[in-house]
């Protein structure tokens, strides 16, 4: 009983003290959204602010022009929410035929999705931009949306390695019961990669809620910009840059970041799958 | 009847990969099949492309020491930070696998960093901690090591930066994270029965099973990491100083593209790019067979 009630305190302490480590340079920017703009510099060795100002979060909340930051919040959650659900479940879908079928050219059409991973996008934006403005995509969120439903490599590859964790023997009972291949994946495949799959949309929610070149590239309206834009606004627009109110949305614009994180950890954390595999 | 059984078998496996093939059709092989013609061109973006045959991959390799550097400096990267990211984010994924009580906030915690990602904030936050009089050098003088000039050496802004990607290691613990939970629990509990402790446990059960998962955070780790552009930019506000010092191999192609709008010579950087990083993942697929354990063997 002594013993383990050691190691528990020994396994919090070390939990504890790396975490601190990992967390004082986000505590820093939290802290720094309270003191005024022109002493977060000065005051950068310090944490508490004093005086302590709300200041930074009702000026940033204003927004730019006529467009409150809570608009360009909606705006973001708009593509995000519609981009992580196709890109999830598109990639699922893709996964499964890559990691559980034989067919024809699969080898082939692997190789061609790592490609996609390995080129810079920098070289392929122009060409990219072109095609979008010929189907007349161009001012709306549909290049940055629609091509999330064709299967994201990353999610993809990342299902695949999940779905190859999986033995064998499940496909064949589901099969021997007259389960469809469509069925198999539905039925079984799909609720055991469960954890991959929570991984999958808290990324995917993160990286569309982060992403800067897209919006920059397809949305030319204030009243279409996202989060990530407005914060670069900040800095970019007003003469002297305002930090102070840069600072303090991105705090707000971590909200949601989070929150999604939290919800989807729980799918990691209780392991679905795991139940499936016993007996 | 055999050739019709198969028939459906090719038509089923395609039917699942035809968002990816037709996606990639519409929107990915033409941009690519351009990108590879502009590397043969000399391209401004406001005139036309002209042919110029192997001239920009000439230059590149012959008379271009800036290209040389940036790919030095891109290994250092790659090859310094992916393992220590890995190391860490297993090791923490394993710390957090535990069911201890608030483990959900702890996790939490630990993958804070990497969601406040390549912001602008985050790049003023780091210059700050490795400023001359910042709180790293505080720590290092503590230690009787004695100040780093992060921003003057340029070997000492590339590890700042490998620092950046470190301490960023979340997707790749989240991934650990689901890999861990994918392993069954009876696997463990028939092995304690049978008398192993938890180190045998670690490398008999915990590392075979995870090993597709470590393959995969390999490949998507190094892959990302030979293409990372958006610290390097952040923190050295776009220059790769001092010294080209932090002048990773994507920063300089873009640079290339639209500083010097040389765009030829960016596409032909870009294909040169992915051939080696598609040589260093084959070499890497091809390994898995030894190492990587699979409990079903795909598709058969």
């Amino acid at each position: 009983m002594r013993s383990k009630s050691l190691k528990s305190f020994l396994y919090y302490a070390i939990v504890t003290v790396l975490a601190l480590i990992m967390i004082y340079p986000v505590l820093w920017l939290f802290m720094s959204s309270f003191k005024p703009s022109d002493t977060i510099f000065v005051t950068s060795d310090r944490l508490i602010p004093s005086p302590w100002i709300w200041d930074n979060y009702k000026i940033g909340w204003e927004g730019i022009g006529e467009n409150s930051f809570g608009v360009f919040i909606k705006n973001t959650l708009v593509i995000v929410v519609l981009s992580t659900f196709g890109a999830v479940l598109s990639s699922a879908f893709v996964a499964f035929g890559f990691a559980r079928l034989k067919f024809f050219g699969s080898t082939f059409w692997f190789a061609m999705m790592m490609m996609v991973l390995m080129l810079p996008s920098d070289v392929t934006l122009i060409p990219q931009y072109i095609i979008f403005s010929k189907l007349h995509w161009l001012s709306s969120i549909k290049p940055i949306v629609i091509p999330q439903y064709f299967g994201v490599p990353f999610f993809v590859f990342l299902i695949i390695q999940f779905i190859r964790t999986i033995p064998y023997d499940m496909d064949e009972a589901a099969t021997i019961d007259g389960c469809g291949k469509f069925r198999l994946f539905f039925r079984i495949i799909l609720p055991m990669v469960a954890p991959a799959l929570a991984t999958a949309s808290i990324f995917s929610f993160y990286w569309r809620w982060e992403d800067l070149l897209g919006p920059v590239l397809y949305l030319n309206k204030p009243s279409m910009y996202t989060v990530s834009m407005a914060l670069k606004m900040y800095l970019d627009s007003e003469t002297v840059s305002n930090w102070g109110a840069m600072f303090a949305m991105s705090v707000v614009s971590l909200v949601p970041v989070l929150a999604v994180f939290f919800m989807f950890q729980r799918y990691i954390v209780e392991g679905i799958s795991t139940s499936g595999l016993k007996g | 009847m055999m050739r019709s059984i198969s028939w459906k078998r090719h038509l089923t496996g395609y039917a699942f990969i035809s968002p990816f093939v037709i996606g990639f059709l519409v929107f990915t092989a033409i941009p690519i099949v351009v990108s590879l013609y502009l590397s043969f061109t000399s391209y401004d973006l406001f005139s036309a492309p002209k042919w110029i045959g192997l001239d920009n991959y000439d230059r590149m390799f012959n008379k271009d020491p800036k290209y040389w550097n940036s790919l030095r400096v891109t290994l250092i990267y790659v090859f310094g930070g992916v393992p220590l990211r890995l190391a860490f984010a297993l090791m923490i994924a394993m710390l957090l696998n535990a069911k201890a009580r608030g483990i959900g906030l702890y996790r939490t915690i630990y993958y804070l960093p990497s969601i406040i990602g390549g912001s602008v904030a985050v790049s003023i936050m780091w210059r700050n901690l490795f400023n001359d009089e910042g709180l790293v050098n505080m720590a290092l003088n503590a230690l009787g090591i004695g100040s780093v000039r992060w921003f003057g050496e340029p070997l000492a802004a590339l590890w700042m930066l490998i620092f950046l990607s470190v301490w960023q290691f979340g997707s790749s613990m989240l991934i650990f994270l689901a890999g861990l939970k994918n392993i069954p629990a009876s696997l463990h509990e028939a092995a304690e029965v049978d008398g192993a402790n938890a180190v045998q446990r670690f490398f008999r059960i915990t590392i075979p099973m995870l090993t597709p998962i470590i393959l995969f955070n390999l490949i998507m780790q190094i892959i990302s990491a030979f293409l990372t552009f958006i610290p390097a930019y952040i923190i050295s506000k776009g220059e790769g100083g001092p010294l080209d010092g932090t002048m990773l191999y994507s920063l300089y192609l873009f640079r290339r593209a639209f500083v010097f709008t040389d765009m030829g010579y960016a596409a032909a950087m870009a294909w040169i790019m992915l051939l080696i990083v598609a040589v260093v993942s084959s070499v890497l697929f091809a390994s898995s067979k030894f190492w990587v354990h699979y409990e079903s063997k795909g598709g058969e």
